[in-house]
Order: C-alpha cells, then sequence, then structure tokens
C-alpha cells in the first residue's frame, strides 16, 4: 500500500531534486551524438511513462493500449504540422488533447471491466488501432509509413543540421529536442506531483486501494477513471507526437503491443505510484538496449545479429532484477535508505531520543492528526 | 455452401489449436493469477523443439512430439520451480514482468540460434489431404483436431477425478486455504505450468504445420488467443475451449467474407472486435466467475 502523502518534500528531497534537474541540464555537453540521441528517446518516453504511471501507477488501471494513445499523438501531429504545415505550438499541444479525447471515450469500459479483463481490452485497442494506420493510408502513409513534421516554432525549426547558439554554446538538432523534451517532462512531473497530492489525485489512489470502498465513501468512480485515463493518454499523445517527430519516419508497425508492454515495464521497473518511478524506469527500459548494443563488439556475436544478443541480454535483466527486487528501482532506493538509516541510527548514541525530540515528535503528529476541514 | 464448410473446418481446426493455447494461460491463471505472456514463446519453442527432433536427430515424428511434450512440461517446471517460486507473494505485475523477460529471451534466443529463416518441421502430413464434397480437409487439420479433442478430455478428466486436479481447483478458488488443509500449492503451480508448457508443444507444432512452417514469428498467435481466454473467462478452462474455437471461427470467416472497404487482414483484428462486444455485455467473459468483492 502505497502512502498517500500531504506533507510538503522534505529539505533532502528538494536538494536532490535540485541536484539531479542540474545534471539533467548539463547532461548534454557531456554525451556524444549516440549518447545524446538516447538521452532524446528515454526524456521523451518518460513524458508517457509519467502518464501511464497516472493511469496505473495511481489509478490502478491496467492498460496495454498505451502505443495506441502514443500513435493517436503521433499522427494529429503528422497531419496537423506535416499535412496542414501548422506551427509546433499548435500541432504539440493539439496531440496531447486528441490522445485525451480518445481516452475518455475508452474510459468508460474500465467502469465495467477490471484487472487483467481491462488490460486485455486495452490490448485489442493496440491491434484495432494499428489495422487502421495500416488502412488508412492519408493519416500513416499505410504500411510503408509517413515522414512526421519537425518541431517548428515560426521560422525556427528542430530539423537535423539546424542549431540554436546562445552565447558561447551551441545547442544542435539532438540538444533542441533534449531541452524541448526536458521542460515537458518537467511540467508533467510538476503537474503529477501536485495531482497526486489533490483531491482528485487522491481520489484515483483511493479507487486503486479499494473500488467499491472508494465509491462508498464518494469517489466518483466514473469521472475519477475517465479523467484519469484521459490525463494518462495527453501525456501518451503528446511523447508520441515528439516520439514520431524526432524520429521524423515512422512505419504503422512501430506502434506495437510491444511498444505498450515497454512502457508497462518501465513502470513497474521504476516503482508503481511514485512520481519518479516512471522516469528512472524510462531510463533502464529505453536507454538498456541501445547502451548493451554499443558494448556488444561486432566481432563477438560469431554471426548472430547483435539485436538478438541484446534482447536476451535486456530480457535476461528484467527476470533477475524483478527476482531480487520486486519492488522496481524505487524499491531498490528505498532499500539502500533503510540500511543507511539503520547504520547511521547505530552510530548515533542511544539518550539522543530522551531529549528534547520526543515532544517535538508528537507536537508534529498533532498536526497531522488535524483533518483538513478543521485548519 | 463448399466454401463456407471450408471455411468452418479451417476456422475450427485453428479455434483447436486457440483453444490449446488458451487452455496454457488458463491453467497458469488459475493457479496464480498471472498472465503468461511467455505463453506464444514455448508454442514457439514446441514447435523447433519438433522440427530438430524430428527433422535434426531424425526420430520418428511420433516419438519426436513426445519427447518435445516432456520436455517442454520439464522446462515449465523449472522455470516455475527456479524462478517464479522465489517471488511466490509478490505483486503480480512482478511475476507479469517476469513472463514478459522469459518471452523476450526466447523470442530472440530462437532466431540467434536457428537464424531467421522458416525451417522444416518435419511431419508425414505436408499438404496431403482428403476431398469431401467440395471440401478439402488437410490431413495436419484433421490430426490438430484429434489431438486437440484428445487433450482436452484428458486435462478435464485429470481436472474432475484426480487428486491433483482438486488441488489445482482448490488453490484456484482460495491460495491461502489451499494451504492451510495442506494442499501442495507449490507442486500445483508447478504441475499448471508443466500442463501449459505440454499443451504449448502440441498447439506449436499444429500451429507450424501446412500451410505454415517453424519460423521465429510463430509465437505472435498467442496475441491471438488473448480473445479467446476473455471471451471464455480468464478462470474457466472450458470457456478457453469454446472462446479458442469461436474465436477461430471468426477469424476464418471474417477472413473469407469480409468485405473490401473493412481494410487488408481484417480478421486479424476481428477476434478482438467480438472480444469487446461480448466483455460490454458480460464483463467477466461467458464462463468467467465474478469474483465476490469484500470492502
Amino acid at each position: 500500500m502505497a502512502r498517500i502523502s500531504r506533507q510538503r518534500p522534505s529539505r533532502p528531497k528538494v536538494a536532490a531534486t535540485v541536484a539531479v534537474a542540474i545534471v539533467a541540464i548539463l547532461l548534454p555537453f557531456a554525451m556524444n551524438a549516440f549518447q545524446l540521441t538516447t538521452a532524446v528517446f528515454v526524456v521523451i518516453a518518460a513524458i508517457g511513462a509519467l502518464g501511464l504511471g497516472v493511469l496505473t501507477g495511481y489509478a490502478g488501471q491496467i492498460s496495454l493500449g498505451h502505443a495506441f494513445f502514443l500513435a493517436i499523438g503521433a499522427y494529429t501531429a503528422a497531419v496537423l504540422g506535416g499535412n496542414d504545415h501548422l506551427s509546433a505550438a499548435i500541432w504539440l499541444p493539439a496531440a496531447g488533447l486528441v490522445a485525451a479525447l480518445c481516452g475518455a471515450l475508452v474510459g468508460p469500459a474500465a467502469l465495467r471491466l477490471r484487472g487483467l479483463y481491462l488490460a486485455i481490452v486495452t490490448i485489442g485497442l493496440v491491434f484495432i488501432g494499428q489495422h487502421v494506420w495500416f488502412n488508412v493510408a492519408a493519416i500513416s502513409g499505410g504500411p510503408g509509413g509517413r515522414s512526421f513534421p519537425a518541431v517548428a516554432f515560426g521560422s525556427f525549426d528542430f530539423s537535423v543540421g539546424n542549431q540554436l547558439t546562445i552565447g558561447g554554446l551551441v545547442i544542435d538538432h539532438n540538444g533542441l529536442y533534449y531541452y524541448l523534451a526536458l521542460i515537458i517532462l518537467a511540467l508533467a512531473m510538476l503537474y503529477v506531483w501536485n495531482l497526486s497530492r489533490s483531491r482528485p489525485g487522491r481520489a484515483m489512489q483511493a479507487v486503486r486501494e479499494r473500488e467499491i470502498a472508494a465509491s462508498v465513501m464518494g469517489v466518483n468512480l466514473a469521472r475519477t477513471k475517465v479523467s484519469a485515463f484521459a490525463i494518462s493518454s495527453f501525456l501518451a499523445g503528446i511523447s508520441g507526437a515528439l516520439y514520431a517527430s524526432f524520429l521524423s519516419f515512422v512505419t504503422p508497425d512501430q506502434w506495437s503491443l510491444l511498444l505498450s508492454v515497454q512502457y508497462v515495464a518501465a513502470i513497474i521497473v521504476g516503482g508503481i505510484g511514485t512520481v519518479w518511478g516512471p522516469v528512472l524506469g524510462s531510463i533502464v527500459i529505453f536507454a538498456l538496449p541501445p547502451v548493451l548494443q554499443s558494448l556488444v563488439p561486432q566481432t563477438a556475436s560469431g554471426g548472430v545479429p547483435i539485436d538478438d544478443i541484446t534482447s536476451i541480454v535486456y530480457g535476461l535483466l528484467i527476470i533477475v532484477f524483478f527476482v531480487f527486487e520486486p519492488g522496481g528501482v524505487v524499491g531498490l532506493a528505498r532499500r539502500l535508505q533503510r540500511v543507511w538509516e539503520g547504520a547511521r541510527a547505530r552510530q548515533e548514541p542511544m539518550h539522543k531520543h530522551d531529549g528534547e525530540e520526543p515532544s517535538q515528535r508528537q507536537e508534529q503528529s498533532m498536526e497531522e492528526r488535524v483533518p483538513t476541514w478543521a485548519k | 455452401m463448399s466454401q463456407f464448410l471450408q471455411l468452418l473446418f479451417q476456422g475450427f481446426s485453428l479455434g483447436c489449436i486457440y483453444a490449446l493455447v488458451a487452455l496454457g494461460f488458463t491453467v497458469i491463471y488459475r493457479a496464480s493469477k498471472v498472465i503468461n505472456f511467455a505463453q506464444g514463446s514455448l508454442l514457439l519453442v514446441g514447435a523447433y523443439l519438433v522440427s530438430v527432433l524430428a527433422t535434426g536427430l531424425n526420430l520418428p515424428f511420433a516419438l519426436a512430439v513426445v519427447v518435445a511434450i516432456a520436455l517442454l512440461a520439464a522446462g515449465g517446471v523449472l522455470f516455475q520451480t527456479l524462478v517464479l517460486r522465489r517471488v511466490l507473494g509478490q505483486p503480480v505485475f512482478t511475476l507479469v514482468m517476469i513472463t514478459i523477460g522469459l518471452s523476450i529471451v526466447i523470442d530472440s534466443a530462437v532466431p540467434a540460434i536457428f537464424g531467421p529463416n522458416a525451417r522444416i518441421l518435419g511431419d508425414p502430413w505436408g499438404a496431403s489431404a482428403v476431398h469431401l464434397g467440395g471440401v478439402t480437409l488437410n490431413w495436419v487439420r484433421i490430426w490438430a483436431i484429434v489431438c486437440t479433442v484428445v487433450i482436452l478430455l484428458g486435462f478435464f478428466a485429470f481436472d474432475r477425478f484426480s487428486r491433483y486436479g482438486l488441488a489445482m481447483r482448490a488453490t484456484a478458488v482460495d491460495e491461502e486455504a489451499a494451504m492451510a488443509v495442506g494442499v501442495p500449492v507449490a507442486r500445483v503451480y508447478a504441475i499448471a505450468w508443466a500442463i501449459a508448457g505440454g499443451v504449448a508443444a502440441v498447439g506449436g507444432l499444429f500451429l507450424a504445420g501446412f500451410p505454415s512452417a517453424p519460423n521465429p514469428t510463430l509465437g505472435d498467435v498467442a496475441l491471438r488467443a488473448f480473445p479467446a481466454i476473455i471471451l471464455g473467462g480468464l478462470d474457466s478452462p472450458l470457456g478457453a475451449v469454446v472462446g479458442g474455437i469461436a474465436i477461430g471461427i471468426v477469424e476464418v470467416l471474417t477472413s473469407g467474407y469480409a468485405p473490401g472497404w473493412l481494410g487488408t487482414n481484417f480478421s486479424d483484428v476481428a477476434p478482438y472486435i467480438v472480444m469487446i462486444l461480448v466483455l460490454l455485455i458480460r464483463p467477466y467473459g461467458l464462463f468467467g466467475a465474478r469474483p465476490v468483492e469484500r470492502v
């Protein structure tokens, strides 16, 4: 059972967040082109994973249909930006909104279906979506795929070869996508963090823990589930649009069940029901294959395709990881934190707890016991 | 009319294979509440095992099949004991991810070992067929139906009358209560994986029969068995059979009769559309148990 927190973040947490942000901002200057490309994919994927984190992590609705909503976002971008040549300031939000609308339409299905039944119906969404993408060439270019517009604001666009010079710093094509995605990710994380502590967010978590109990206590199940689907799909749509735009050419078979599975894997690896979980999970799931691929020497494979070797190692790592750390990366972090705190507690003298601390502690807990409506 | 009968026969034999795949899913789901995403990969291994034993080691075909069934059942038990038993009691998510990891490993290990091209299955039937009126009955499809019926009868007899069948049903109803009265739950899980492995070998073998052949994408068919298990209800073996046959017939009939404006390969998605329609009316499938909810 995840804790529903309504406290302000502690000072070490703020410090850690600032540190991560600084590292994320400086990262492109320490990376080569290959590493930066991987980083762009990871950050873009993290936006989508964050969305799935809302739906599955907070609201407890298992969806394997994320690839469908990513595709909706991507093709909205393609139609508005590619066919109609509109600015990214229009097609990027539109990608999110159209996907959110589709999500809201699927949401009611979650009112009738529970757990794995819902998961498999959402698999159906992926297949029906792929059928449409393969057959409606006006949107998707048919089986051969289509090109997607580069992000463009006014006359400046992010296509390959373009760069932005601020002072002495040169930000190239990859860097531009990286920072755009990073800004969107940061805003999305802030939004999800606030959501998780707000009334609708707590309603979602109540639904996740015990649906009937939540509805008895006055949580509107329909509104909660539909909005969880809409928020999740909105972020998926943005992520899909950015992904297709960065790739610049996508065939319909890329919006496959495997893509959905990768997103589910990302949030599970990262840790369900947290803001950081999907982001950490995306790093593991989406950066590991290219990194593994670059590590395996081309000559050592003995004629076996490198892709296969990478996938085998990837699959084995997933199995080993979950056998030894079923709680995901966040679970691993918590375990390390406990070990560290345990070590610190053993070092500190015992009489510390006899001093002023207990009264302070009690005050704090009294403070916590005051219901929100009484403040 | 003869076209309809032809499609019905093909649909029924495809449905039998789906029923076997779906039975594999259901048995594991009933035991441990996990959808085994590696079931398709087990089919793939089954087809390749038969092919290697029959054409590589030149075993008689029937013996190759029996050995493949035994090996894959043993493989299932091994995976359950070595890996899944360690995470017993962890969230379902964790278990599902482990099966996804297994499917990733198998799906890439098979082409890594055997190459990307299709192999020869080594079955004695090939494209041979009997002709009844205007309907062509391929021997491999007839055998698929016969074997499925035998296996299903065997399974239901086991489930209904044997000690371990009873233990499996007890574990499915309430794992903790079953444990408390002395049901060897760990062994029940192992048996579930053995059955899933065994039926996957047979399913994979017939899936790779004419007009197909053992190739690395064979396991994708398991994805089309998802509608079957959902249609029947996740926890019902009978539902798996009915759902599997229904989905097979729907798929083949739509491939024969779907109008062109529905797009190419509409038959691939038709099972999903049927599944969604059925679920909107019966959210726990046709035979699934509606769980009692306690608040």
